[in-house]
């Protein structure tokens, strides 16, 4: 709806001034669009979503009604004004376990997405760019990596640390997620490193690191981003139900530990929905704006994709129909 | 056949990287759990039992690492994964190979339900690429966005707490003797519904997403447009032109994702009591029982292996490219 609305508002604004205007569009005024990626609709969902739980992130302890370790009289109460979600079995305030539970949530995703992201850029850029044996090894190295199913091994991994905290389990999830990032990566800058910008760059006598940093990396920007983005959504989940099966303390509060809680106690069959529901609606949230914000990627870099963001009464408005074989191309006059 | 081989040689390389770390994890990691609880159970373990113990563990200080892998192989090869310390003294081996089928047979019709349902939505989605099939992304998105487990306790309140449709745990009825007669394998199914039901919905939309994309890129494709120009039914070229090669990725990718819906159905057993594998190394975990713990992974690497194996090779026969390179 709201892509609809904005671009025929967008066009009908941008319209309405050409037509008055009887000098023709100078092809020097058009600029590349800046910001065309906030301009996406559903990346702009996406970014405020993170945005609201980043916020809560930060500030969560400080505006929390009640401490969320603190046991009270009023057990197992549905939501009220006192408690806006309702109490567990020892009277704990749920809202409170929620918000204060983000902050670990989004710490364990960032550390496990920034980490995983290093070293899939690493394996993967040097991968494609060195070739021969190295990239053989390195390629072999991170489709192992792919196949062994990561979420048992992190279970194995997590269960027998002594400790297995927020942290130690956002570093092994970086250190076991980061494959798929390191093969798409490969296969990005083997198509890049005999392009002829990287070619001239050679010509002229670069060294070998600049020319991946300066020519190769900027050209991946979006593949890492979107790369990125797809980790830390893995991360939220692997943590979220490390702590539901009870490997973390559960004396850390994230969403997990809620549900964790709530699965100990029965909340299923006492029909205490309001202690199991918004803890998972807030893990579908986060997964949905980071896969919101992958989206908006994907249509960035891939144009064929963005034209499908066009609603289908602003296509049948300029007598298209959509059909397959065809993609429709509509130029958005600007001037 | 050149890939083929290849294929098999890096099945045999990520099989001996599996097993390998699976040697390893209990070693590296500081602490030493098991001394513990072989203390614990002193004198219920017989000295042959304690022996391979110390072997997979690595307890054994007066063998050098060597000496201790060499050793850990041919306990594998003779299918010696240790005894449980729950379940004392049955073997790992047993136990797993009892929980195995109920996994494989979960994971498998979910996941070729999800797969095939997924790439038939995804097909129409594409076709019908910027009219209302459009909205049903973000719904399957927000199902795929969910975790597994989550999505197991919202169908048990549903569909087994208020509603009573179906029940909410275990696998079969237990007043039943299991044996290929009708109505253990309708208990069976019945009991297995909304496992299923779960891990389809939360797989399904991995597959329409991947689907729908690869339609959208293959239809421009000039194949398809002379398909069209040769004035084919619609329905032909979608189905005989453009899905045909937008479904390649989809058998590929089957295979990648193949580790992580693995994984998500573990915990849906978690979730249903379900008496898989996932369920074995759920109770594994939270009594330390480090043996069974160490022989459900290596298991379930396995089979995800050869699950990968199989889809490389339908691969290999639905695209004959691949059979062409060499």
């Amino acid at each position: 709806m709201t892509t609809s609305t904005t671009l025929s508002a967008a066009s009908a604004a941008s319209v309405a001034p050409a037509a008055t205007d009887p000098v023709p569009v100078v092809p020097a005024r058009r600029r590349a669009p800046r910001l065309l990626f906030v301009r996406n609709a559903k990346a702009l969902t996406g970014l405020a979503l993170l945005g609201l739980f980043a916020l809560l992130a930060i500030v969560g302890p400080w505006i929390t009604p009640y401490d969320p370790s603190q046991v009270s009289a009023d057990l197992l109460q549905a939501p009220s004004p006192a408690h806006w979600l309702g109490t567990d079995h020892t009277g704990r305030d749920i809202l409170s376990q929620i918000i204060v539970g983000t902050r670990g949530v989004m710490v364990v995703g960032l550390v496990a997405g920034v980490s995983a992201t290093v070293v899939g850029v690493i394996v993967g850029v040097t991968a494609g760019f060195i070739g021969g044996i190295g990239d053989e090894t390195l390629s072999a190295l991170s489709n192992v990596f792919l196949v062994i199913p990561q979420l048992p091994l992190i279970i194995i991994i997590a269960a027998q640390l002594p400790s297995a905290g927020g942290l130690t389990v956002a570093l092994v999830i970086g250190a076991t997620g980061w494959a798929w990032g390191a093969r798409v990566l490969r296969a990005q800058t083997l198509s890049l490193r005999r392009r002829d910008f990287v070619e001239a760059a050679r010509a002229n006598g670069e060294r070998t690191w600049r020319l991946v940093l300066a020519e190769v990396l900027p050209n991946l920007t979006a593949v890492i981003a979107s790369g990125f983005v797809g980790t830390v959504t893995f991360a939220v989940l692997s943590q979220v139900t490390l702590s539901f099966i009870g490997i973390t303390p559960v004396s850390e509060w994230n969403w997990g530990t809620i549900l964790f809680w709530a699965q100990n106690n029965l909340a299923l069959q006492r029909g205490a929905w309001w202690w199991f529901v918004p803890a998972g609606a807030c893990i579908a949230l986060l997964g949905m704006a980071l896969t919101l914000v992958n989206f908006g990627i994907d249509e960035f870099v891939n144009p064929r994709l963005r034209s499908t963001g066009l609603h289908a009464r602003s296509l049948r408005r300029r007598g298209i129909r959509p059909r397959v074989g065809f993609t429709p191309v509509v130029r958005e006059e600007k001037s | 056949m050149k890939f083929l081989a290849r294929r098999l040689a890096f099945y045999a390389l990520t099989a001996w990287a599996a097993i390998t770390m699976n040697f390893f994890v209990p070693r590296l990691l500081p602490g030493d759990p098991v001394t513990a609880l072989i203390g614990r159970m002193q004198g219920r373990i017989d000295s042959n039992a304690e022996h391979s113990l110390r072997v997979l563990f690595g307890l054994d200080e007066n063998t050098s690492m060597w000496e201790q892998y060499v050793q850990y192989w041919g306990l594998l090869l003779k299918g010696d994964l240790g005894l449980s310390f729950t379940h004392f003294p049955t073997p790992v081996a047993q136990i797993v190979t009892q929980s195995l089928p109920w996994t494989v047979g979960l994971v498998g019709v979910a996941t070729i339900i999800a797969f095939v349902v997924g790439t038939l939505i995804g097909t129409a989605i594409g076709w019908r690429r910027g009219t209302w099939a459009d909205s049903l992304l973000p719904v399957s998105t927000f199902f795929s966005a969910v975790p597994y487990f989550w999505l197991g306790l919202i169908t048990i309140t549903v569909f087994a707490v208020n509603l009573r449709w179906f029940p909410s745990n275990g696998s079969y009825d237990r007043g039943l003797l299991p044996g290929l007669t009708w109505e253990f394998v309708s208990s069976v199914g019945y009991y297995g519904f909304l496992p299923a039901l779960t891990v389809v919905l939360s797989s399904v939309a991995g597959w329409i997403l991947g689907m729908r994309n690869m339609m959208v890129t293959v239809s421009s494709e000039d194949y398809v447009t002379v398909a069209h120009a040769k004035g084919l039914p619609s329905r032909q070229v979608v189905l005989g032109y453009a899905a045909r090669n937008a479904v390649l990725p989809q058998v590929s990718s089957f295979a990648l994702s193949l580790g992580f819906v693995v994984g998500g159905t573990l915990i849906m057993e978690m979730v249903f009591s379900y008496q898989g594998i996932g369920y074995t190394l759920y109770q594994a975990v939270s009594t330390h029982d480090y043996p069974l713990m160490q022989g459900c992974f290596l298991v379930i690497t396995l089979s995800v292996l050869v699950a990968n194996m199989v889809a490389d090779f339908v691969y290999v026969a639905l695209d004959p490219r691949t059979r062409q390179e060499s």
